[in-house]
């Protein structure tokens, strides 16, 4: 009975948020909704049992990307109102048809897989963080590595596409060229 | 009345249904990226969803190798597109044409 009254209403809190962050034309209100969003999704984990899976949700995306996208805005204006695709009939129909046949096949997805058996089926007595760890660090060992160099690899590569002049390597450049670099700054500074 | 899977499945489809909408009618690439975000989200409900319903600790993972994914693109995303905007001082969709045959 609780789990249907909190099923419902996380299920409408989710989708109106997701329905402004998708339909509103300031990116400040897009934003909240979507942060707004993520943490209610996190709710349907926390039903579902996956408690773990709930909080790498509220801390990864509330917490990381949200952050993220909100030091991205400060670099973009984002006062200004944003312009939209003029309505075209054909992606309409195009959009309404995808959404059919994906309505269709997921409803219809665990009737073809009745027969499915649990490949690593739920340790009996051990709690939902625990069975993770279990499993993870077993059976998803390699993939957890690459996703673990993965991560540092698009570290890296935001530090470089986002800094200053990263494009230059201070270690390779000797003495003169560095003062020189400097002066062009100073320069520049005065200039403007 | 239960919970079942269907109902979470209806759910993520209708979240994706939503993403996918704003996938195809925003302009601006930032919103473009948000809009991505929910198609990731939504997919991540139903994976949940189903590792509960069959028993099974497969779904859960799939879903975190998926935030992990999703966690990389934007740090990316995100550095290309200041990149892209320092040169150019916009993120509109229509003005990255420069590549069309």
């Amino acid at each position: 009975m609780f789990e249907a009254i909190a099923f419902y209403l996380f299920a409408f809190l989710t989708i109106s948020m997701f329905y402004i962050a998708v339909t509103t034309s300031q990116a400040l209100y897009a934003l909240s909704a979507l942060a707004a969003g993520m943490i209610f999704i996190s709710a349907f984990f926390f039903i579902l049992g996956a408690d773990f899976l709930g909080a790498v949700q509220i801390v990864v995306y509330s917490g990381a990307v949200m952050a993220l996208y909100a030091f991205g805005m400060m670099f973009f204006d984002t006062t200004r109102e944003i312009k939209e695709k003029q309505g075209n009939k054909a992606i309409v129909l195009g959009l309404s048809i995808i959404s059919a046949i994906l309505v269709v096949a997921i409803v219809a997805a665990p009737i073809v897989g009745n027969n499915i058996e649990a490949l690593y089926p739920m340790v009996e007595g051990a709690g939902n963080t625990q069975e993770v760890g279990m499993v993870l660090f077993t059976k998803y060992l390699v993939p957890f590595e690459v996703a673990a160099v993965m991560l540092l690899v698009a570290m890296i590569a935001g530090i470089v596409l986002a800094g200053k002049k990263m494009d230059l390597s201070l270690t390779l450049m000797s003495e003169a060229e560095i003062m020189m670099m400097k002066e062009e700054d100073k320069n520049k500074k005065a200039l403007s | 009345m239960e919970i079942g899977l269907n109902h979470y499945l209806v759910l993520s489809t209708i979240l994706f249904a939503i993403g996918l909408v704003g996938v195809m009618r925003r302009k601006n690439l930032l919103m473009l990226f948000f809009a991505t975000e929910i198609l990731l989200n939504s997919v991540n409900i139903s994976f949940a969803a189903i590792s509960h319903y069959y028993g099974d600790l497969t779904g859960q993972m799939f879903a975190f190798f998926v935030i992990a994914i999703a966690a990389s693109e934007v740090a990316v995303g995100l550095g290309l597109l200041i990149v892209w905007h320092k040169k150019h001082n916009n993120i509109d969709l229509d003005s990255m044409s420069t590549m069309r045959g």
